[in-house]
């Protein structure tokens, strides 16, 4: 091994350690602890030949001129109580080191040749700790210990030892031979294999697997590849990566028996097939009913939905979530699902350029004091690392975010959710031909683009399908690296434009077993030798090189006489590009090792042959007790109340901590995500264009996600969330009628077992949610586009299970056909008019006022999607013709938040009276202020088109309820009565945050 | 009379090469997106002399990765310096944003030396913002008029979206600050409401000292700036265009109005 070289790199005297002064403030704050001066080192261990002179060059250029400073060795300025050493575990991602080492070799002009390594990690030196404190500062703010190691050292003891040069080298074993695997065993072994092994298949695909080598064993070609009747491991990971819930979504593919109190028991031949692709098949054929054809271009085969924009682009959105990995490393979990969502839409088709990005993150309370199991991270620590590394991974990426959001509540405590998506814009035509058709054929070449493979996410999708427990594999844990990704991209798009691969696919879950398995499906089969791919390190079996997650790979399918134009131009691009083998005519998928097979299956096997699941689900409603009604404030006293409700976990304003994600980078935002006269109030909608190509047509973003609605009925969960989702594109002036949805499901286990006692209620509450939003999509005409499920989302530590409320995210993309003519909720001028159209109802169970007051019960928000569906018509005929001046969709915090924003955001007053809110007669104070009724706009109209306005609404319940005011207060009254009469800048200080928490 | 051609050189990270090369189109020049292997490898059939322009556009070579710009400019420095050192002796102009301005900050084109040729010694660094982080939200920036700077002759105050974690410039002395204050070698400042330059966030959305938004060489012809004209190209980019149509429409978009300034300088 070449020798190990240490440079440090820190902040100059005298100039400020903006880290370490970050640093400092977060021990104060968030563990109490009176630290002192916080100094901050970034390290870089070089082990290469370097001369002392060369050494020294790289600590100079590193620090450059001015405020930082460079030594080989320690850099000492003087004393501190204890230093805090952090760095990476072997193997673990780091492309801090891999710039580092371009920067390097150009700087000196060299390579550093094979067998040399740099690695990164940082020194923390504090003043004013212990040391014991100093390790509880390391262990709950500066490292995770899932994958950095972590030494704390008093002054003394790092002055008597000499500068500290270990680097986190991969110990490299020879290559591990394959396995056979006897599947010839009992019930009990058979699922003692799938657990030892982390295959998570249940007893009938164990079963399934066994009968079919018990069958297929000695099959002739199969002993003529060498092969023997029992599988290899390769075979066996292959097919559980393939089998997997992740990959296959078994649960929403199952036969359900699903049983309703009284009612006889009814068969659903799969959730999926049933109301989702039922779904979008029938509204497609509505589609094609009403205008002759339709806009929806490619959904459900392929990794993400397309449909029509322009005469040139087709937009691809797609939405995943990446939860488990973010429980475990909130950072490199988060950037994972981000980047990783990426190649989605990149890999759709012939291959997308990349648009816009959105997240959304369901939480425990950030400001959690109760008891935390262990073996969970807390939610403050969840929160924080999933944010930078979902700002890191969009930002590096130079994706801007259009939608964000976050909803706390402990059940979330065992496992976040963590949505990341993205949309895409794909040529229409890509080389002649149409850009959402792959084109893969027998002879083309399989090529593998990126990065290179190690046991970083070996298991991930099978792990993914289990619960979490305190044993959970480390190894599941990858971290995305952008800008390996992106130069990746670059290279693709000019492969793509230049028409050298006729097909693209990503790596994700399942790695090169899935793509490849994926991709072989078109020319019939694969011939792979993992012997070529390129590695991080020696020591991977066989099967660990297919099933492993390693990210920013893509799977090319390229035509032989097409290979070296694109691995020249791989090379040029300085990105790594690697002939794997050949798709065949030949229907299986054969995995050689050197000149050796090491697995042979049948495409139709791998696909199609595991075992149909059955469910039982059981629909036994929830007891709802209604509420009692709270006695109605007096004018002060509903100030301060809404003061306080406004500034919730889940109402405040997150505009500072949202603008560290860049939202404006590729300069095609219209509206962006905060907005209004003091850029703080959340938009209804982002719109976007979608191209530098003069055209003005966008589209708009939106989502709506309703968790605790469960707690009723997840059919009112799902459609209230399809309902809001759409109102927020309407209200940004998108068509009505280029809606598309996308449907991400979270749900806890639904399937039985000793620690799960109510999963057949779980799997009430899938089919429940399912009906109501297959209900929901075909009277709005809405397809469903893409979508992803999650099925697992439980933990179970210390004995004690906690479980998500099943939860579905709607997430819509809606054509804009002129951005110009874009809305928001912000007014331009005092004067303009306030109308409510919809009907307010009390429906206040499981919202935010029922969390706020501590009280279970009462109805929760339903939707009536047909009669929903005229109203907005009417109200899109409403803005098309040009009658609308702002448009805001009210969701979580009812009108009390709603009429609030919309005074800020315009820096205005506002006067409301609610007694004229259109609804049933004898509405509460509460419901008419905090009710979360669906199917409800909120319109600004200008004095001079009311009349219009009210024309063009006949038959929709409206009514004008005040108007924007000069003055800055926001005056609700009901008949007289003033609920809240308060300077708007006073509610927005809670509303912030600033001062602390009301 | 001839466009003006302008080289955008891609890859590694950089990403808005997008909206700087509809820029440059808008105010009628000819752009080139080349990759910088091309330019490394001398595949290119043009060398960056034959530009009149050179955009070094915003985004995140090399992911920040030891700190902005530092690897790119390593990279460029290695590959590319005898041909920028003949473009810049040529008369060529730079316009470098956000990322591109901590690249040439790196390579030491600026502020650059008092007097005489680009030497390419780093005499300065665009450091951590002194509110540690990335920060994504519309300034006001107001020009200096007695800057030699070509960017931005004839401009008023702009407004323009700020998007950096690393926009704090910090000359080797105060004493060097003041010299490039009076050469008019910092052409763009942050202003607060009333105008006025402001070392006060968000105002000032960094903390650099005099306000200091974008930084020229000697020539006026280098102009390095962390906020992002790209992205002030349509009117409905700005943030106030649902309230503030009308006034916004009547004036040519700020971001658009540097890349004319440049474009058109003689």
């Amino acid at each position: 091994m070449p020798p190990v070289t240490r440079i440090e790199v820190g902040t100059r005297p005298g100039y400020r350690d903006s880290l370490g002064t970050s640093v400092a403030r977060r021990i104060r704050e968030h563990l109490g602890l009176q630290a002192g001066r916080v100094r901050t080192r970034d390290v870089f261990l070089v082990e290469a030949d370097l001369s002392a002179e060369e050494a020294r060059a790289v600590a100079a250029e590193f620090a450059g001129p001015v405020v930082r400073q460079g030594a080989v060795g320690r850099l000492d300025d003087g004393p501190f109580d204890v230093a805090v050493s952090v760095g990476f575990k072997p193997g673990v991602t780091d492309p801090v080191a891999k710039s580092a080492r371009v920067a390097i070799e150009d700087l000196l002009g060299r390579p550093l040749g094979e067998g040399s390594q740099v690695y990164t990690g940082r020194l923390y030196l504090l003043d004013g700790v212990s040391e014991a404190e100093a390790g509880r500062i390391a262990r709950a703010l500066l490292a995770n210990e899932v994958i950095e190691r972590v030494s704390v050292q008093s002054y003394d003891q790092w002055k008597a030892s000499p500068p500290d040069l270990s680097v986190p080298r991969v110990v490299e074993h020879a290559s591990r031979p394959v396995e056979t695997v006897s599947l010839e065993r009992s019930d009990d072994a058979l699922l003692a294999l799938s657990r030892e092994r982390l295959l998570a298949l249940t007893l009938e695909e164990m079963r399934a697997l066994r009968d079919f080598y018990r069958a297929s064993g000695g099959d002739p070609a199969r002993r003529a590849a060498g092969l023997g009747p029992d599988p290899t491991d390769v075979e066996l990971e292959c097919l559980a990566q393939t089998w997997s819930e992740h990959c296959k979504h078994k649960i929403m593919n199952a036969t359900v028996t699903y049983q309703e109190d009284g009612r006889p028991a009814e068969e659903i031949r799969s959730i999926f097939k049933t109301y989702i692709r039922g779904t979008t098949e029938a509204v497609d054929a509505a589609i094609r009913a009403r205008e002759g054809k339709s806009w929806l271009v490619s959904v459900f085969h392929d990794n993400a939905g397309v449909i029509e924009a322009t005469d040139r682009w087709h937009l691809v959105y797609k939405v995943e979530t990446h939860n488990s990995p973010s429980a475990l490393d909130p950072y490199g979990g988060a950037i994972t699902g981000i980047v990783g969502v990426n190649r989605d839409p990149f890999g759709t088709g012939m291959g997308s350029d990349l648009l816009a990005n959105t997240w959304g993150y369901c939480f425990g309370p950030p400001g959690w004091d109760g008891e935390l199991p262990p073996g969970l991270l807390h939610p403050r620590r969840i929160r924080d690392g999933v944010h930078a590394g979902v700002i890191d991974g969009g930002n590096q990426s130079g994706i801007p975010y259009g939608r964000g959001w976050e909803i706390f509540d402990d059940r979330f405590l065992g496992k976040p959710l963590v949505y990341c998506g993205t949309v895409g814009r794909m040529p229409v035509t890509v080389d002649g031909a149409p850009g959402e058709v792959k084109r893969a054929r027998p002879g083309d070449r399989i090529v593998m683009v990126g990065g290179r493979i190690g046991k970083d996410g070996i298991h991930g999708a099978t792990f993914s399908s289990a619960e979490l427990t305190e044993e959970s594999p480390v190894q599941a844990v990858q971290i995305g690296d952008p800008i390996t990704q992106k130069m990746m991209f670059d290279f693709l798009l000019e492969a793509r434009d230049r028409g050298l691969y006729s097909a693209i696919t990503d790596n994700g879950a399942g790695g090169l077993s899935s793509s490849v398995g994926e991709m072989a499906k078109q020319p019939g089969g694969a011939r792979l030798d993992l012997s070529r791919a390129p590695l991080k390190y020696q020591g991977l079996a066989p099967w660990e090189i297919l099933v492993s997650e390693a990210q920013e790979r893509m799977t090319l399918s390229v035509p032989p006489e097409k290979l070296p134009a694109l691995l020249e131009l791989a090379h040029l691009r300085e990105v790594e590009a690697t002939d794997l083998g050949a798709f065949t005519a030949d229907p299986v998928l054969q995995v050689e090792h050197g000149g050796r097979v090491v697995a042979r299956i049948p495409m139709t096997f791998l696909h199609d042959g595991d075992p149909e699941m059955r469910v039982d689900a059981v629909w036994t409603p929830p007891a709802r007790p209604s509420i009692p009604l709270a006695p109605a404030p007096s004018a002060a006293e509903g100030n301060a109340l809404v003061a306080a409700f406004l500034a919730r976990d889940n109402l405040r304003s997150a505009e500072s901590l949202e603008r560290t994600y860049d939202h404006e980078v590729k300069g095609l935002t219209v509206v962006k995500p905060w907005i209004g006269a003091h850029r703080d109030v959340p938009a209804d909608a982002a719109v976007f264009q979608v191209a530098h190509d003069g055209s003005t047509t966008g589209y708009a973003l939106a989502e709506a996600v309703f968790p605790t609605y469960s707690d009723a009925d997840a059919h009112a969960m799902a459609q209230a969330g399809v309902d809001l989702a759409l109102r927020r594109v309407l209200a940004a002036g998108a068509r009505l009628d280029r809606v598309a949805l996308l449907d991400n499901y979270c749900w806890p286990d639904p399937l039985p077992g000793a620690r799960n006692p109510d999963a057949a209620h779980k799997a009430a509450q899938l089919v429940r949610a399912s009906r109501g939003l297959s209900e929901s999509c075909r009277a709005h005409g809405t397809p469903l586009v893409s979508g992803k499920d999650s099925m697992k989302n439980d933990a179970v530590v210390g004995g004690r299970r906690i479980s998500i409320p099943p939860t579905l995210l709607v997430s819509a993309i809606a054509v804009v056909r002129d951005v110009r003519r874009a809305l928001t909720l912000e007014a331009g001028r005092a004067g303009t008019l306030l109308y409510a159209v919809g009907e307010t109802a009390d429906e206040l169970g499981c919202t935010e006022w029922a969390a706020h007051r501590g009280v279970a019960g009462g109805g929760v928000p339903r939707c009536r999607p047909a009669l929903f569906h005229s109203w907005y018509e009417k109200v899109a005929a409403a803005v098309a013709s040009g009658l609308v001046a702002a448009a805001h969709a009210p969701g979580r915090g009812g009108l009390a938040r709603s009429l609030f924003l919309l005074a800020r955001a315009s820096g205005l007053g506002l006067e409301a009276d609610l007694s004229r809110l259109p609804g049933p007669a004898g509405l509460t104070w509460e419901a008419r202020l905090f009710s979360e009724s669906a199917g409800r706009l909120l319109l600004g109209v200008e004095p001079e088109r009311a009349a219009a306005l009210e024309a063009a609404l006949t038959g929709v319940p409206h009514a004008r309820i005040g108007s924007w005011r000069e003055g800055g207060r926001l005056r609700v009254t009901a008949a007289g009565a003033p609920f809240v009469d308060e300077d708007v800048a006073l509610l927005a200080r809670a509303w912030k945050r600033e001062g602390g928490r009301p | 009379m001839k466009p003006v051609r302008v080289l955008i050189p891609v890859g590694f990270g950089l990403n808005c090469e997008d909206e700087t090369a509809r820029a440059f189109r808008m105010v009628g020049a000819e752009v080139d997106l080349v990759h910088l292997t091309d330019l490394f490898a001398r595949r290119h059939p043009r060398r960056i002399a034959d530009y009149q322009v050179l955009g070094m556009v915003g985004g995140f070579a090399y992911g920040d990765h030891v700190a902005g710009g530092l690897v790119l400019a390593t990279r460029i420095r290695a590959h590319l310096k005898a041909d920028l050192a003949a473009f810049l002796a040529g008369g060529g102009r730079v316009l470098g944003i956000c990322n591109g301005f901590q690249t040439l900050t790196r390579l030491g084109l600026l502020p650059g030396p008092e007097s005489g040729p680009p030497d390419f010694v780093p005499t300065a660094t665009l450091t951590q913002n002194e509110r540690l982080g990335y920060r994504d939200a519309w300034v006001r920036v107001a020009p200096d008029p007695r800057s030699p700077c070509v960017w931005t002759r004839g401009l008023g105050i702009l407004d323009l979206p700020s998007r950096h974690g690393e926009g704090r410039f910090v000359a080797t002395s105060d004493e060097a600050l003041r010299r490039l204050d009076a050469s008019g070698r910092l052409p763009l400042r942050y202003v607060d409401a009333d105008g006025r330059p402001t070392e006060a966030w968000p105002d000032n959305p960094n903390g650099s000292a005099l306000g200091i938004a974008g930084v020229c060489d000697g020539s006026g012809r280098i102009l390095g700036l962390m906020p992002h004209p790209d992205a002030f190209l349509y009117p409905w980019h700005h943030p106030d265009w649902p309230r503030r149509r009308a006034e916004i429409e009547a004036r040519e978009p700020g971001g658009l109005a540097i890349f004319r300034a440049g474009v058109e300088a003689v």
